[in-house]
């Protein structure tokens, strides 16, 4: 069976691949190329640790044929942050110790940037409901959820907003 | 050994972001997946689709002759081992076991049994031809319940297991492995002497670590027979030790890497993978790859032991406790080594109680072998203890913070199990607990609190860590154990509380089995305990040869050299007045002074505190549905002292938050064949961020002398707790008893319904 070749953007940067026409956009990512940041730890969809953003929406990268990225724009947690500056969720993760193994974290980051990118002023629930479908073992969620809302709220005060 | 008391920590107790974080929010940190070797190939397991069969006959030629197929590997490729107890794993392993189960011989002994593996060029390709090869199995007669297993008429597992610890022998084999015991005092009259006598049956289902990172290992196998292991566990010794035995290895041909580990809960103190992808890349010549999918986790890994737990308690009116009875009945899985041992020095160790008896059962089913999980066996006998006092509690009207209070167990107080307390901290956690303020929220219509407390040992054992200082003055230090929680950011912080430098100018490091002396595992709580006091050992060899070469410059005693603040100090004005010398300065001229300045430290490390806590869990009940909402949760933990107080809160509110997956959704159903019925996590809901509250995480300090900064292990009790916790706030709130997990909403509504009728 022939390869798929497909044109698409992953964080920013317009890239080209090959790909069998059974493979997740997690297989390409992770196997083709080489951004190993988003992981698997289901394969059906149920725990979000490889969730990336799709033409601004987030999606489990295992759910989504890799021939599906051709003409989208995808961001994975390695183009969260720009250059050596963290995104604030990231800085928020470490200050509040939000990570333990830190193998849910990809997933995490890029929900919560999702959420932040559409909402900045999440409520604790909106934030519980939000990365319901990302689950971590090790942390009981506290931090996590700390991290966030604080995240969310130095990005309303860089931005001028009144809480 | 120095002990450096908590007034006078300056690093020690802080909060600084973790050594490891960037890569970690980064996506740049490696785990047991994201490694690959020039050349390799990809290895697939084949596994029973039967809970219990003879394997008459494995025929691998059509999958051999699979184009891109490189290998395929069999119990034949694995050298038969004898029976051998393993010192290498947490909890109770056998060499032979655990090779018969990384790879089925003979039988296969349940649903997902591992029977054959190939290794092929892509992994489409190593799956295809899984389905090629042909196992001819005779079905046998199979038994999933705990209980079943131990009946006289059961199918029995290994023909060769005679219930141990039994006198005489008995005459035919069977499904228990093992019987243990243990008494302290006259148990009938103690009970003779009750006011009150509360006699109950609870349950547990086997639940799963259900770490997020599936099993996955990278080995190559080189032609001189020289190996290398990339792999996730809770251990790369361990690693090397298990594949070195059962491949008939030298140990000095392997040399494990870990990768970093994405969560382990004590399921990764085992191999599974590891000796199957030896086996492969043997056997091809290639570098080979083996990726679990949840699928195989959940059908071939783990879990925790599933159990029948009898409580019997005996108590004045007022509450003081005089005679306690326990029967345990734990489920091993296919092999023997359930943690029924701890589960029974578990069950009392919070409580002073005069008159004791404690019974346990190792016990074989066709289940995947049990692994250990947080507090190995605590959780099962406590969630019986706990909730049957709480039943006691109401029987005598006595508040069960009361009741506990005047049972607790203190210094000088010898354990049902043997030892006699000393500087142990349970009462601390239950006053702690009677001040909160979680007590004075105000519960509505169908909520309820509830109560429970619970023990774990922690472990220190052997470990090595080594310290360098750089030419710049700034300092590595390696240790042996993965870091499953933060451990990084702990070493760091205790050797620059030793160097007297900011910690970030500490960089540590996990380093691989042939770059740093042998440690045992990471687990039993015991690596900020056992391995800080490795690492601190060293940092104090650097600081003694840091005042060395100071004395050498100043050409004085180094008894006359005092360390303080990273510096080294003329010792008062007879030592001569000398500028202090920072760590940097000597580290500089250390090429001149005698060479680079580093330690390494072996030791078995004693003395580990145990750990207790008491948690308060308010629930809602939803009496429509049975759905319980956990509405507020409150865990006070004796920590001993916190290195890294947000660590350790997260391995608070972790542990709690696993204990409440267990006690509301979280078991194995199998079907009446014996097949798993809900191997992914879309059927075995683990607890959402949406199913919970904030989680308070209450750090007591009682230091542990043993320890240079007083540190206890604080990983593990924190899972022991929430069942009963949770049970007794449903309890509260409906006034209805459940005696057996998962409270899931089925059952609730069912206890809630039988208690309307």
């Amino acid at each position: 069976m022939s390869k798929h070749h497909v044109s698409t953007v992953i964080n920013g940067e317009p890239v080209e691949f090959l790909c069998e026409p059974q493979q997740s956009l997690l297989d390409v990512l992770r196997d083709e190329l080489n951004l190993t940041g988003s992981k698997e730890g289901c394969g059906s969809g149920d725990c979000g640790a490889c969730t990336v953003i799709v033409d601004g929406k987030i999606m489990c990268s295992c759910l989504m044929l890799g021939a599906e990225a051709a003409g989208r724009e995808i961001t994975t947690v390695e183009g969260v942050a720009q250059g050596d500056k963290l995104h604030p969720v990231q800085q928020k993760f470490l200050e509040h110790a939000a990570l333990q193994c830190g193998f849910c974290t990809p997933g995490f980051i890029v929900a919560a940037k999702a959420l932040l990118d559409e909402n900045l002023n999440p409520t604790e629930e909106e934030t519980r409901y939000w990365l319901a479908g990302n689950l971590c073992r090790c942390t009981g969620y506290d931090k996590i959820i700390r991290a966030v809302l604080d995240a969310a709220a130095e990005m309303r005060a860089e931005r001028g907003m009144a809480d | 050994m120095t002990y450096i008391a908590k007034e006078f920590q300056k690093v020690v107790g802080t909060r600084p972001v973790r050594p490891d974080g960037v890569d970690k929010v980064t996506g740049r940190a490696n785990f047991g997946a994201d490694m690959t070797m020039p050349g390799m190939i990809w290895g697939k397991v084949k596994r029973s689709p039967h809970a219990h069969a003879r394997i008459l006959r494995i025929d691998t030629t059509k999958a051999l002759s699979l184009p891109g197929v490189k290998a395929v590997v069999t119990a034949e490729d694995f050298p038969p081992i004898a029976s051998e107890e393993a010192f290498v794993g947490e909890g109770p392993m056998n060499f032979r076991d655990l090779s018969c189960n990384c790879m089925a011989r003979g039988k296969a002994l349940y649903d997902g049994h591992a029977v054959a593996a190939v290794a092929a060029v892509s992994p489409a390709i190593a799956e295809e031809a899984c389905e090629l090869i042909e196992v001819e199995y005779e079905v046998l007669p199979h038994v999933i319940d705990v209980e079943a297993a131990m009946a006289p008429e059961a199918p029995v597992l290994h023909e060769d297991l005679f219930t141990g610890g039994v006198e005489p022998k008995p005459a035919r084999p069977s499904n228990v492995a093992k019987r243990i015991s243990f008494t302290k005092g006259d148990v009938a009259a103690g009970f003779r002497e009750a006011d009150v006598v509360i006699e109950r049956r609870y349950s547990t289902q086997p639940v799963h670590q259900a770490y997020i990172e599936p099993h996955a290992c990278v080995v190559s196998m080189a032609a001189d027979g020289q190996c290398t292991i990339w792999s996730s566990s809770q251990g790369h010794f361990m690693v090397r030790a298990y594949c070195a035995k059962l491949l008939g290895i030298d140990i000095s041909n392997i040399r494990a890497i870990p990768a970093e580990i994405g969560g382990g809960f004590g399921g990764k103190t085992l191999v599974y993978l590891e000796p199957v992808a030896l086996a492969l890349a043997r056997k091809s010549g290639r570098p080979v790859k083996m990726v679990m999918n949840r699928e195989e986790v959940f059908r071939g890994t783990g879990p925790a032991a599933g159990s029948v737990i009898e409580v019997k308690l005996g108590a004045k009116k007022d509450g003081r406790l005089v005679a306690g009875e326990v029967v345990l009945k734990y489920q091993a899985g296919a092999f023997p080594g359930s943690p029924v041992g701890p589960g029974c020095m578990c069950a009392f160790a919070m409580y002073d109680i005069a008159n004791a008896s404690i019974v346990g059962y190792d016990v074989v089913s066709n289940r995947p072998k049990v692994a250990a999980y947080r507090a190995p066996g605590a959780p099962n006998s406590s969630w019986g203890v706990e909730s049957c006092l709480d039943e006691l509690a109401r029987e005598l009207g006595i508040d069960p913070l009361h009741l506990r209070e005047k049972n607790a167990a203190k210094d000088g107080v010898k354990a049902v199990h043997g030892p006699t307390w000393q500087n142990i901290g349970y009462a601390q956690t239950v006053a702690a607990a009677k001040e909160h303020p979680h007590l004075k929220t105000k519960l509505g219509p169908n909520q309820g609190r509830g109560i429970a407390s619970g023990f774990w040992f922690n472990i220190g054992g052997e470990s090595s860590a080594a310290v360098h200082v750089n030419e710049d003055g700034t300092a590595v230090v390696a240790t042996g154990n993965p870091d499953i929680g933060g451990s990084r950011a702990s070493m760091a912080i205790m050797v620059a509380e030793i160097l007297g430098i900011p910690v970030e100018r500490v960089r540590p490091v996990i380093a691989d089995t042939s770059s740093i002396g042998f440690s045992f595992l990471t687990g039993g709580s015991r690596v900020t305990f056992a391995t800080g006091m490795a690492a601190t050992q060293a940092a104090e060899k650097v600081v003694e040869e840091m005042k060395r070469r100071a004395a050498m410059i100043w050409d004085i005693s180094p008894d006359a050299v005092e360390w303080k603040d990273g510096k080294a100090w003329p010792a008062g004005a007879n030592a001569g007045g000398f500028e202090p010398l920072p760590l940097a300065d000597i580290a500089l001229k250390s090429g001149r002074t005698g060479g680079p300045i580093s330690a390494e430290v072996s030791i078995n490390a004693q003395g580990a505190g145990p750990g207790f806590a008491t948690h308060i869990c308010d629930v809602e009940v939803d009496p429509e549905t049975g759905a319980v909402k956990i509405l507020r949760y409150t865990a006070v933990q004796d920590v001993g002292r916190a290195i890294h107080p947000s660590y350790v809160e997260g391995q608070i509110q972790g542990g709690v938050t696993q204990g409440i997956g267990w006690a509301l959704n979280e078991e194995y159903i199998y079907d009446k064949d014996g097949r798993l019925e809900n191997p992914g996590f879309l059927d075995y809901r683990v607890p959402v961020a949406s199913d919970l509250p904030m989680i308070e995480a209450v750090m007591v300090e009682v230091p542990n002398p043993r320890h240079p900064f007083g540190a206890r292990g604080v990983g593990e009790v924190p899972i022991v707790p929430p069942m009963a916790a949770v049970a007794n706030a449903i309890c509260a709130a409906t006034g209805v008893r459940l005696r057996d997990l998962p409270m899931s909403p089925p059952r609730v509504l069912e206890a809630l319904e039988n208690g309307r009728a």
